[in-house]
């Protein structure tokens, strides 16, 4: 909050009544940081799994291109497409499905993060009642993964 | 899906797809079947499908996620629910790009859409718990109506009104009330009707994970309508909260085997790069007609997947 940066006299003269109350001026200056630190983690998480996909499809078309995608009827992935444990490690060994999924697992992975970022932001704001909301829609979260280790 | 007995009737190709060669086992020429088709053309088809979903999704503001299931499973013949996992994985990737610009322009109210988000985290959580349960031709006609829906809203856009004056109990409770910018200044808002909000917001949750949608037309519904959130606000918020109820239900889904990889990449990388293109265009872009057109497709869709659904033939 470092100079008016709106000419109108009404917001300046509330700037300069910010100025005075520097506790007030500065939560929301860090009220504003952590909406750049939320946009930010959201836009590297879904160009980081993009990445990581667009590569694992590389491998996937190049190895297993020109077989028959059976998906008319459902049988369900294989167990090692299914826990994030075997994902990693499948992955690590170049396999294409694997790489694939780990990108997606990512991408999945980034809206679980921004919630984790919005718990600290209210932690630090000392905002208990919301450290309780956003810690519980993060458990939530999790709860959904537990199956999937 | 009925018409399509490819793979089904060879029975190697049933129990290892993914060893099958193309040509073996095909004993139906059925055009409307996709799925016989190799990775390579099936991904090259999907994707460039799911990047004019993606486009059209953002230019009208409709989002993609609506048309990429319908699209999988009527055009290519994808079972339901490895359509399901492919579009909720889309779904995160379009909203949590589109909420990275909204949240740092100070629309999005993020007090509201956490505490929404645990309406729509449980929602999504129970929804994708039940959803082997239900057969897939009920969610097939669920699907249909909730394309009328989004149709009908299409039409009839919302229009923006003045904000309330008056807060309610419980948004007074949870400090609710915000501003957002309006034309260079803050304007401030009352928020409204937070149980009923929040009800509704269970629903939705259930619904995004059992059709694997966004399910953001009721969110904005119940946001604008109900808790009298500012237009803006309310799309914003319903977006921030997107990202969160597709990864509750994605987790569960995950688990289950529905996300499968062959599939879901195209999707996601062709609708993500459809809704960046839509971005780039839309202050060019002849948006009525657009909506026109994209209305047109979602009632032709909503009457197959309605037919398919009641019929039994999904």
């Amino acid at each position: 909050m470092t100079g008016p940066r709106n000419p109108t006299p009404e917001l300046a003269a509330h700037d300069a009544a910010d100025a005075t109350h520097d506790a007030a001026a500065e939560a929301r200056w860090s009220e504003h940081r952590l909406d750049q630190m939320i946009g930010r983690l959201l836009q590297g998480g879904v160009a980081l799994a993009a990445l990581v996909v667009l590569v694992g499809a590389a491998v996937l078309i190049a190895r297993h291109g020109d077989t028959v995608s059976g998906l008319a009827v459902f049988h369900g992935q294989p167990a090692y497409l299914r826990s994030l444990t075997a994902i990693v490690r499948s992955a690590f060994h170049g396999d294409g499905h694997a790489l694939t999924q780990l990108g997606i697992v990512l991408l999945i992975a980034t809206p679980v993060a921004r919630v984790a970022l919005t718990v600290l932001a209210f932690a630090v704001r000392r905002d208990g009642l919301y450290v309780l909301v956003t810690t519980v829609v993060l458990a939530l979260l999790l709860v959904s993964f537990l199956g999937a280790v | 899906m009925r018409s399509c007995g490819v793979v089904r009737n060879g029975r190697a190709a049933a129990r290892h797809p993914r060893r099958a060669r193309p040509g073996w086992h095909f004993v139906s020429g059925d055009a409307n079947c996709a799925v016989h088709l190799s990775v390579l053309v099936l991904s090259l088809l999907v994707a460039t499908g799911s990047l004019a979903a993606g486009l059209l999704g953002s230019l009208t503001g409709l989002g993609g996620g609506i048309i990429v299931v319908p699209m999988l499973t009527l055009l290519f013949g994808v079972d339901l629910r490895y359509a399901i996992g492919a579009s909720l994985v889309a779904v995160i990737a379009t909203s949590s790009g589109a909420a990275a610009a909204y949240v740092r322009e100070g629309f999005t109210n993020v007090r509201v859409g956490v505490f929404l988000e645990l309406a729509t985290t449980m929602g999504a959580l129970a929804g994708a718990s039940v959803a082997g349960l239900i057969p897939t031709h009920v969610l097939a006609a669920l699907f249909g109506a909730v394309l009328l829906l989004t149709a009908y809203r299409s039409l009839r856009p919302l229009q923006e009104r003045d904000p309330a004056a008056e807060p309610d109990r419980w948004a007074a409770r949870l400090r609710m009330d915000s501003s957002y910018p309006v034309g260079g200044r803050m304007q401030r808002y009352a928020v409204q009707g937070v149980p009923t909000g929040f009800a509704i917001m269970l629903g939705a949750g259930v619904l995004s994970a059992l059709l694997g949608i966004g399910s953001g037309i009721v969110k904005v519904v119940a946001m604008d309508r109900v808790m009298r959130l500012p237009f803006k606000v309310s799309t914003t918020t319903s977006n921030f909260m997107i990202g969160v109820t597709a990864a509750a239900s994605s987790g569960v889904y995950l688990h289950d085997g529905y996300i499968d990889p062959s599939i879901t990449f195209p999707v996601m990388l062709g609708v993500l790069a459809g809704a960046l293109i839509g971005a780039r265009l839309l202050p060019r872009a002849r948006t009525t007609l657009l909506r026109r057109l994209f209305t047109v497709v979602l009632v032709v869709t909503a009457i197959k997947m309605l037919y398919n659904g009641i019929t039994g033939a999904m």
